[in-house]
C-alpha cells in the first residue's frame, strides 16, 4: 500500500511538473503578436452567434463585430488567425459547428492561393488555441510542414522548451490565465499609414488555384450545406496582397456553380467610402479601425437585408455581454490614441 | 623460466613477474610490450607465437606465458 | 534514423513492449526482424549489403569450422599412423585449405567496404595525379550509396570470421542467429564493434522482464540523451561556426573550437553509445562498454585503450598483432637488431606495425587525407612518447612529482590538448588548412580575441554557453563518481525520493534544455557514416 501511494505520488508530481513547465514555457501572445491568442479566446465567450467569420487577417483586421452589434444588432464572431490556410478555416468551421449553429459563415477567399502547408509559426498560432477534437487532429495533420511532428502539438513543451531563455514577467503573470486581446475576434489598430504606390501584381505563371485548396473549399461548402448554414465568400477590400482578376473569375465561377454568394469588396470601395490615405494602418495591407468600421457598415447592411440576419439588440444577456466588449473596445481605442500621442505609435514602450 | 623472467624484467623493471597474475588484464603489458615480448621469445626460444595466441589468458602471468612456450616447444617434436 | 528522433523513440517503444509480450524463445528472432525493419526504414537498399555480408561470412565461417572439427576428429584418431613430418604436412594442407576460404571471404567483404567507401576518394587521388601531369580531364565520380554502419558491421563480421578461422570457437550454426549478431539494431548506427564471444552470451537468450535491468537501461538511455541533446548538439553550433570561417576564427578561436569539439565529440559519441548500451540493457542484452573516462588518461596510448575501446581492440587484435607476429616481422626484427643494435632494432617492427595500424585506423574513420594524417599524427605522438620513456624515467628520478595531484592533472590536460589538436584534422576542410589553423593558435592568438561578443556571434547565446558549462560540470562530476563504481548502482542504493529527484531532474533538464526540435537542426551522429 505504501509503495502504491508513493508511485501515485511520484507520477502526480512528475505530471504536474510537466504541466507547469508547459504552461510556463508556452508563448502567451499577450503583447506584441496578439494574433496567437485569438483562436483560444473564442471558447470563453457565449456561442449562439448568427454570423461567424472564418479566415485570415483580411477578416479579423477589417471587420468589427462591435460595430455590427451596435448598428445592426448582429451577434457575430471572427475566428481568425494570421495566414489561416483554407483547411485550417475548414476545420475551424467544423469545430464551430460542433458548438453552435450560426445562420451565416463568412469565408475570405484570399487563402485559396495557398495549396500547401506554409509556415510553422503561423500553424502554431492557428492551431494551438483550438480545443482538442477530431477537427484539431485533422487540422494538425493537414497543416504540418515537413519539419513538424504531431507529437509537438500534443506536448507543446517539446516545441516551446527552448523558450526557457526568453522567459519574462509576462510568462509568469499569464501562466494560468489570459487577458482578452481581441473584440470578438477583431484585432484593432487606430493608427494610420497611408497606402502609396501600391504595386501591381506581378504576372504569375499559373493562376489556377491548387487542387488541395479546392478540395477544402468543396468540403467547406458541403459542411455548410449539410448543416444548413449559408456560406458567404468574400474578398476583403485591401490592396495587397494583390488579388488577380483570374483568381476573381475562378471564385465567381465557383460561387455560381455552387449557388453561393461571393462579394468582392474591392469593387465596393466607393460605396464604403474607403480613403486609402486614412483608412489603413500599414499602407494598404490591412484596414485600421476607421476602415474596418466603414467595411462593417456596408457588410452589416448586406447581412441584414440580403441574409436576414436578425437584429438581436434588446436580448438581455447579449446586451450585457456586448456592453462588456464595448467597454474594452473603447478603452483600447483610448489607450491606442493616448500612446499615439505620447510615443507616436499605438504600442506602449514596454510592449516592445 | 628464468630466461623468460629476464626478458620480462627488461620490459618492466618495476614489476615482480614471479607473483603478478594480471599482466594484461591489469594493464601492465600493453600491445607494444606484447609484440616486443614475442619477438624476444622468438629469439630466445626459437618458437613462433601466432597472433591468435596473443590473448589475455595466455599472457596474464609469467607462468601462463611459459606454459604457452612449452606447448609450442613440445609441438615442435 | 537518428537516435534523437521521434521516429526512433516510437520504434523503440513498440519493439520494447512486443519484446516482453513474446515468449522467450521467440525474442531473438523478433529482434532480428526488428533490426532488419530498422535498417529497412533507414534505407531499403542497405538491406542488400548487410545480407550479403551476413550470408557470405556465415557460410565461410561454417565451412571452415566444420572442416576444422572434422579434421581434428580424424586427426586425433589417425595421428598415430603417421610420422611427424607427415603429420605436419597434413596439418598444413588442412590449414591452407581453410585459409583459402577464409581469405576469399575476408577480401570479398573488405572489398565491398572499400568500394562503397573509398572509390571516390581513390578517383579523387588519381585525378589529382593526372592533373599534376597536365592532363585536364579526370575520371568522373561515381554515385555510390554508403550503407549506414557498414564499417561497424563489416568489422564485427570479420572479427567473427577471424576468430572462427583461428579456432577460438565453433561457428554459429543458425544463419538467423548470426544475422542478428551482425545487424543488432542498437549498435548498427555507430557501434560498438562487438565480439561474437561477448555478445552471443546474452543476445540469443530468453529474457524475462526485470525491473532493475530495465530501469538501469532506461537511465542509461536518458543519460545518453542528456549528453547528446543538452551538451553536444548545443555546442555543435559554435563548433560549426568556427570551422566554417577559418579566416575570421583563427588564433585563440581555433583553439576554442578544438576544445569545444573535444567536448562535443565526447558528449555526442559517448551519449550515442549510452543509448545503444541502454537500449540493449532494457532488453537484457549486454553490449560491451566502449569508453572508460578517456579524458582522464595519462597519455595517448592509454587514451586509446579508453576511447572507442572496441575499435581499438579490434585493430590491435586483428591488425596490429597479426602483422607484428608475422614471419616477415620476426625476420625484420632479427635483421634490424643486427643492423641497428638490440635496443633500437627491436622497436623497428613494432613501429612499422603501428604505422600500418594507424594508417588503417585513419582511413577507416573517413575517406580523406585529413583522417589519414590524423591517424598518422596519433602514431607520431605515441612513438615520441615511447621514445621519451627513458627521459621520463630520468626526469622522475630527479624531480619527485610522480603521484602528486599536480602531475596527474598535468597529464590529463596534456592528453586532452594533444587529442584536441589532432582532431583539428577532423574539423577543417583539408590538411594544409588544418596545419595553418593549428599554427595560428600560436601566431595569431591575441587578448583582443577574448571577448564575449565574438563568442555570442557564433550563433549561440550566453545562455547556451551557461547550459553547456553546467552540463560539462555534471559530466565531470559523474565521471569522478564513476571511478569508484557504477553511478546507477549508487543511485539505486539511495532512498526513493532522492532517486526520483535525480532522474526526474535529469529528465526535465533534457526536455527543457535539450537542443532539439524546430530551430535546432538535429545533427547526425558524427560516427554515423563509418
Amino acid at each position: 500500500m505504501k509503495k502504491f501511494i508513493s508511485i501515485i505520488l511520484a507520477v502526480s508530481i512528475a505530471i504536474s511538473g510537466l504541466v507547469l513547465a508547459t504552461k510556463l514555457l508556452e508563448p502567451k501572445y499577450m503583447s506584441g503578436i496578439l494574433e496567437g491568442a485569438m483562436i483560444e479566446e473564442y471558447y470563453d465567450d457565449p456561442t449562439d452567434h448568427n454570423v461567424v467569420f472564418i479566415g485570415d487577417c483580411e477578416l479579423y483586421e477589417n471587420i468589427s463585430p462591435v460595430y455590427l452589434w451596435e448598428n445592426f444588432g448582429i451577434n457575430s464572431y471572427i475566428r481568425g488567425s494570421a495566414q489561416q490556410l483554407i483547411w485550417q478555416s475548414y476545420y475551424l468551421a467544423e469545430d464551430t459547428l460542433k458548438r453552435e449553429h450560426p445562420d451565416v459563415i463568412v469565408f475570405n477567399v484570399l487563402s485559396m492561393k495557398y495549396n500547401e502547408p506554409q509556415n510553422e509559426a503561423y500553424n502554431r498560432m492557428s492551431i494551438d488555441g483550438m480545443k482538442w477534437s477530431l477537427s484539431k487532429v485533422n487540422n494538425i495533420k493537414t497543416s504540418m510542414t515537413e519539419e513538424e511532428h504531431f507529437i509537438d502539438y500534443v506536448f507543446p513543451l517539446l516545441r516551446y522548451h527552448s523558450r526557457w531563455s526568453d522567459l519574462n514577467s509576462e510568462d509568469f503573470k499569464y501562466i494560468f490565465h489570459r487577458d482578452k486581446v481581441s473584440f470578438n475576434g477583431y484585432y484593432m489598430r487606430v493608427d494610420v499609414k497611408p497606402a502609396e504606390d501600391v504595386p501591381e501584381g506581378k504576372p504569375l505563371a499559373d493562376y489556377q488555384f491548387g487542387d488541395n485548396a479546392y478540395t477544402y473549399l468543396d468540403k467547406l461548402t458541403k459542411l455548410c450545406k449539410d448543416n444548413d448554414v449559408k456560406l458567404v465568400l468574400v474578398k476583403a477590400p485591401t490592396l495587397y496582397p494583390y488579388w488577380y482578376d483570374q483568381w476573381d473569375k475562378q471564385i465567381e465561377d465557383y460561387a455560381k456553380a455552387n449557388d453561393l454568394t461571393y462579394i468582392n469588396f474591392l469593387n465596393l470601395q466607393d460605396e464604403m467610402g474607403l480613403d486609402w490615405s486614412k483608412d489603413t494602418y500599414d499602407g494598404g495591407l490591412h484596414l485600421n479601425l476607421a476602415g474596418a468600421e466603414k467595411m462593417s457598415e456596408v457588410f452589416g447592411e448586406i447581412l441584414s437585408t440580403d441574409f436576414a440576419v436578425p437584429d438581436r439588440r434588446g436580448e438581455e444577456s447579449l446586451e450585457k455581454y456586448w456592453d462588456g466588449v464595448k467597454t474594452r473596445y473603447n478603452t483600447e481605442i483610448d489607450r491606442q490614441n493616448t500612446n499615439l500621442k505620447l510615443y507616436g505609435t499605438v504600442h506602449a514602450p514596454e510592449e516592445n | 623460466m628464468n630466461e623468460l623472467l629476464e626478458i620480462l624484467s627488461d620490459l618492466h623493471p618495476e614489476v615482480d613477474f614471479t607473483t603478478e597474475k594480471g599482466l594484461v588484464t591489469g594493464g601492465i603489458l600493453d600491445s607494444f610490450d606484447i609484440v616486443s615480448l614475442i619477438s624476444e621469445i622468438n629469439e630466445e626460444f626459437d618458437v613462433t607465437i601466432s597472433a591468435a595466441e596473443l590473448t589475455p589468458e595466455n599472457f596474464d602471468s609469467a607462468e601462463t606465458i611459459y606454459a604457452l612456450i612449452k606447448t609450442k616447444l613440445d609441438d615442435e617434436d | 534514423m537518428l537516435f534523437t528522433s521521434y521516429a526512433f523513440l516510437s520504434f523503440l517503444l513498440v519493439v520494447f513492449i512486443v519484446y516482453y509480450l513474446l515468449p522467450g524463445r521467440a525474442q531473438w528472432s523478433y529482434l532480428l526482424l526488428a533490426s532488419y525493419a530498422f535498417y529497412y526504414m533507414c534505407d531499403p537498399r542497405y538491406l542488400i549489403f548487410i545480407a550479403i555480408t551476413t550470408v557470405s561470412t556465415f557460410f565461410a565461417a561454417k565451412v571452415i569450422s566444420d572442416k576444422k572439427v572434422a579434421f581434428d576428429a580424424w586427426f586425433k584418431e589417425h595421428k598415430k599412423e603417421y610420422e611427424k613430418e607427415e603429420r605436419k604436412a597434413l596439418k598444413s594442407k588442412e590449414q591452407s585449405a581453410e585459409k583459402k576460404i577464409f581469405l576469399a571471404c575476408l577480401l570479398f567483404n573488405l572489398g565491398i567496404l572499400a568500394v562503397t567507401k573509398y572509390t571516390n576518394f581513390t578517383i579523387a587521388n588519381i585525378n589529382s595525379i593526372i592533373s599534376a601531369f597536365g592532363s585536364p580531364s579526370g575520371i568522373s565520380f561515381v554515385d555510390l550509396i554508403i550503407p549506414m554502419g557498414i564499417s561497424f558491421y563489416t568489422f564485427q563480421s570479420m572479427g567473427y570470421l577471424i576468430d572462427v578461422y583461428n579456432g577460438k570457437f565453433e561457428a554459429q550454426k543458425n544463419l538467423f542467429k548470426f544475422a542478428l549478431f551482425v545487424s543488432f539494431f542498437p549498435q548498427l548506427v555507430q557501434g560498438p564493434i562487438s565480439r561474437y564471444a561477448d555478445l552471443s552470451q546474452t543476445l540469443f537468450e530468453e529474457h524475462r522482464f526485470n525491473w532493475r535491468t530495465v530501469s538501469f537501461g532506461l537511465e542509461r538511455i536518458l543519460w545518453g540523451f542528456f549528453k547528446k541533446l543538452v551538451i553536444a548538439d548545443r555546442i555543435l553550433v559554435a563548433v560549426k561556426a568556427i570551422i566554417a570561417s577559418p579566416d575570421t576564427y583563427n588564433g585563440f578561436y581555433a583553439f576554442a573550437g578544438a576544445m569545444f569539439y573535444a567536448l562535443e565529440l565526447y558528449a555526442d559519441f559517448t551519449g550515442g553509445i549510452d543509448i545503444t548500451i541502454g537500449v540493449a540493457e532494457t532488453m537484457g542484452i549486454k553490449v560491451t562498454e566502449n569508453f572508460r573516462r578517456p579524458y582522464f588518461s595519462k597519455n595517448i596510448k592509454e587514451y586509446w585503450n579508453r576511447w572507442h575501446i572496441t575499435m581499438g581492440t579490434w585493430f590491435t587484435d586483428y591488425i596490429f598483432y597479426p602483422i607484428s607476429a608475422s614471419q616477415f616481422m620476426m625476420k625484420l626484427s632479427k635483421k634490424s637488431r643486427v643492423r641497428l643494435g638490440n635496443n633500437l632494432g627491436k622497436r623497428v617492427p613494432v613501429y612499422l606495425s603501428s604505422f600500418i595500424v594507424w594508417f588503417t585506423t585513419g582511413i577507416w574513420h573517413g575517406a580523406s587525407w585529413n583522417f589519414i594524417v590524423w591517424g598518422l599524427g596519433n602514431f607520431v605522438v605515441i612513438m615520441i612518447s615511447q621514445e621519451l620513456e627513458p627521459f621520463y624515467r630520468w626526469f622522475h628520478s630527479k624531480v619527485k612529482v610522480e603521484g602528486t595531484f599536480g602531475w596527474k592533472l598535468f597529464r590529463v590536460v596534456r592528453t586532452v590538448l594533444i587529442m584536441s589538436s589532432l582532431r583539428m584534422f577532423d574539423c577543417y576542410r583539408n590538411v594544409p588548412l588544418t596545419f595553418k589553423m593549428f599554427g595560428s593558435i600560436f601566431s595569431q592568438s591575441s587578448l583582443s580575441q577574448l571577448n564575449a561578443e565574438a563568442f555570442i556571434g557564433m550563433g549561440i547565446t550566453g545562455y547556451d554557453y551557461a547550459v553547456v558549462f553546467v552540463g560539462m560540470l555534471v559530466l565531470v562530476a559523474v565521471s569522478l563518481i564513476q571511478r569508484s563504481g557504477s553511478v546507477r548502482g549508487k543511485i539505486a542504493a539511495k532512498a526513493a525520493p532522492v532517486r526520483f529527484i535525480i532522474w526526474y531532474g535529469l529528465f526535465m533538464a533534457t526536455v527543457v534544455f535539450g537542443a532539439y526540435g524546430i530551430g535546432y537542426s538535429a545533427s547526425q551522429f558524427i560516427y554515423n557514416q563509418f
